[in-house]
């Protein structure tokens, strides 16, 4: 199964013609991803390393059916394209872009929430179901189809949960990069109940780091509603306060969003959390063996 | 990105939130002038304010009441150029360069006004308070119910009833909360028109004659919505800044300066997050955060060297990338370039992965220099506490 994204999945890219929106949409089509084409405004009816350029993401939609959407354009235009891709009825909407003001995500939230869209990001590095579909800038040799699925605030960090599971010879679902900025489209909560209800998912990774309480929340959830064993990590337990830690999102602000705070709200909720990002591998290891057993 | 109190009272003069008259000053002279000018006004009092990027000024002598042009002159003269240490400073403190001269107004009633982005809700809230003057985190942290949450929503913005039932909260008289209707819509104006991160209020006042004035106020900007507005760009102190973080902000470098040994250069705050804690799990002290971004090139890379490197504190060198967007062959070429340029003598441990890792491997070896190279974040960190150990 995975989630949300699978082998069928038809993908238009969102700033094709830009120097990433190229590099990354030959490299997603590379691992198998149906790219079906890219919108570029003004550059409609010509074709881009031999995918086809549309003006408009409608258009876009009408020529090839595609039904996600990945977005590469610069951050002043973000929200624009998020909302147009919405409006076109893209049900998956993957923002990469870093750096989206937060006023813009505001307006962006707003226009979501009688639309069927689903956004994840912006500032991801995207979603990746080994074997079956890439739609990111994530590297995907690293992945290998299983099992586990992981949910992450980081782009480089999940890469690294990744790498440590198939090296063990562990695969997964589907990873999802959620995005390091305060306002984003899909939350731990949302990847959770997804991952709980996919079948192929035995086993589920989330990373989190400091800023915010969306951790606490995800552990709240987990505690109520996840059987699956839960294994966590969470970057920043030396961040001073009140510094923003590159992430728009990872800050500790009035003593709030605290890497032991979190740690603590998901020890008491009874998931696993790894003391450091290097045993992350060898904790789900752990918890599946003990699952296969019981 | 943060700015000074007068800076902030003077954005929010513009969309007609009533601030105290005053005017900045940078020697005794000009504050003796501002004094005079304010007395002459009808002024009873002046208060001279040191214009700080930190919280807490007052407790820390930075702020002080002068009865004359005199007084005032003196408290100007001992102020500027005086290290002020403050709970938010550290205990090195900061400089003060500039002074805010005031008026002094008959304080009947302090309160706090507050608004910013509520991440869970995604929407603008404004937070209210009778207790004034105190920081908000503790009035949440010791009486919760003291504090009146109010959402904005996104659409249609800040509403004049929301507003009103703000003013009733706080226990204002009529006529106040009509002030206070006005102040707030124009407070909600000045944050989304300027990209606010944070607008403070603290504290609000009602003088004994039932007017309303903003006594302090602190804005911060959202950093990702700089690049549309140059006039808050120019606003910047960068004195108030490390100057290695300003140099490495030229370069859209996201670097932190620490106070440990460990000099670490990673792709990605996650994970430049999570190598500061293993450097420390593994004994040693992290001297810096620094993420190069997922699409740095080659003189990107070179820049973070030189900047991580100018911190004379640093012992050894973790460079710990996972390449998605950024190549390891690219960065590679830049830990090369960088280590020939700078004639680096520490000792550097590399551990990287991802894409092109094989071309960037390769151009490491062929580089002659002496790369201590790491296997595993574990492996890494080690070496590289190991290594600034003198190991």
């Amino acid at each position: 199964m995975s989630i949300l994204v699978d082998k069928n999945t038809k993908v238009i890219v969102q700033g094709l013609t830009g120097k990433e929106g190229t590099f990354h949409a030959k490299a997603c089509a590379a691992y198998g991803t149906k790219i079906v084409g890219g919108v570029t405004p003004g550059k409609g009816g010509t074709t881009h390393e031999g995918f086809p350029v549309f003006n408009t993401v409608q258009e876009a939609v009408d020529k090839t059916g595609a039904d996600a959407s990945v977005i590469f354009v610069p951050p002043a235009f973000a929200a624009d394209a998020v909302m147009e891709a919405a409006d076109a009825e893209i049900e998956l909407i993957v923002c990469i872009t870093e750096g989206v003001p937060a006023n813009d995500m505001l307006r962006v939230w707003d226009y979501l929430q009688d639309r069927r869209a689903r956004l994840i990001g912006p500032n991801c590095p995207g979603i990746i179901s080994p074997g079956k579909c890439k739609i990111g800038i994530m590297p995907g040799h690293i992945h290998r189809e299983g099992n586990v699925g992981i949910v992450s605030r980081s782009g480089t960090l999940t890469y690294e949960a990744v790498y440590q599971l198939s090296k063990r010879g562990i695969g997964q679902s589907t990873a999802i990069g959620i995005g390091g900025d305060p306002i984003i489209g899909t939350n731990f909560v949302d990847a959770l109940e997804l991952f709980n209800k996919d079948p192929q998912t035995e086993a589920i990774v989330m990373i989190g780091e400091i800023g915010g309480n969306a951790e606490e929340t995800a552990a709240d959830y987990i505690k109520a509603h996840v059987k699956k064993p839960v294994v966590s990590f969470i970057a920043g337990q030396t961040a001073p306060p009140g510094r923003r830690m590159g992430h728009a999102g990872a800050i500790i602000s009035g003593g709030h969003g605290t890497a032991a705070e979190k740690v603590k709200a998901l020890e008491a909720a009874g998931i696993r959390v790894a003391k450091t990002p290097a045993v992350i591998g060898e904790l789900v290891a752990q918890v599946l063996g003990a699952a296969a057993k019981a | 990105m943060k700015i000074h109190e007068y800076q902030a009272k003077s954005i929010l003069a513009k969309y007609g939130v009533p601030i105290p008259r005053g005017e900045v000053a940078t020697s005794r002279e000009e504050a003796e002038a501002v004094a005079r000018k304010l007395f002459s006004e009808g002024a009873s009092g002046v208060v001279v304010k040191a214009q700080i990027h930190a919280g807490g000024r007052g407790k820390g002598g930075g702020v002080k009441i002068a009865k004359s042009v005199e007084e005032a002159g003196e408290l100007a003269s001992k102020m500027l150029g005086m290290k002020l240490v403050t709970h938010q400073t550290g205990p090195e403190g900061r400089v003060v360069r500039r002074l805010l001269i005031e008026e002094t107004l008959p304080i009947a009633r302090e309160l706090y006004l507050g608004m910013l982005l509520d991440r869970a809700e995604a929407k603008l809230v404004v937070m209210a308070s009778a207790a004034g003057g105190m920081e908000i985190e503790q009035v949440a942290a010791e009486n919760p119910d003291a504090i009146l949450k109010e959402y904005i929503d996104s659409g249609s913005g800040l509403a004049a009833f929301q507003a009103r039932k703000i003013g009733y909260f706080l226990g204002l008289k009529p006529g106040e909360v009509n002030q206070l209707v006005i102040l707030l819509i124009g407070l909600y104006k000045a944050y989304v028109e300027t990209d606010a991160s944070l607008v403070e209020i603290n504290p609000l006042i009602v003088t004994s004659d039932g007017r309303i004035f903003a006594l302090d106020a602190k804005v911060n900007f959202d950093d990702n919505s700089l690049f549309r507005h140059k006039d808050i760009r120019d606003l910047r102190d960068i004195t108030e800044e490390d100057p290695l973080e300003v140099e490495a902000s030229k370069y859209g470098l996201n670097y932190i300066k620490l106070d440990g040994n460990v000099g670490c250069m990673v792709n990605g705050a996650g994970l430049a997050m999570a190598t500061m804690d293993i450097i420390q799990f593994a004994g040693g002290m992290p001297a810096n955060f620094l993420d190069v971004g997922g699409g740095a090139n080659e003189e990107q890379v070179t820049h973070a060297f030189e900047i991580l490197l100018s911190d004379k504190n640093v012992r050894a060198v973790l460079i710990n990338i996972f390449g998605g967007i950024l190549r390891v062959d690219t960065l590679a070429n830049g830990v090369v370039a960088a280590a020939r340029k700078t004639n680096i003598q520490l000792p550097i441990v590399l551990r990287l992965e991802g894409t092109n890792v094989e071309q960037g491997r390769e151009i490491l070896r062929n580089s002659g220099l002496n790369f201590i190279v790491a296997e595993t974040m574990k492996d890494a960190a080690e070496k590289v506490v190991g290594a600034a150990k003198g190991r």
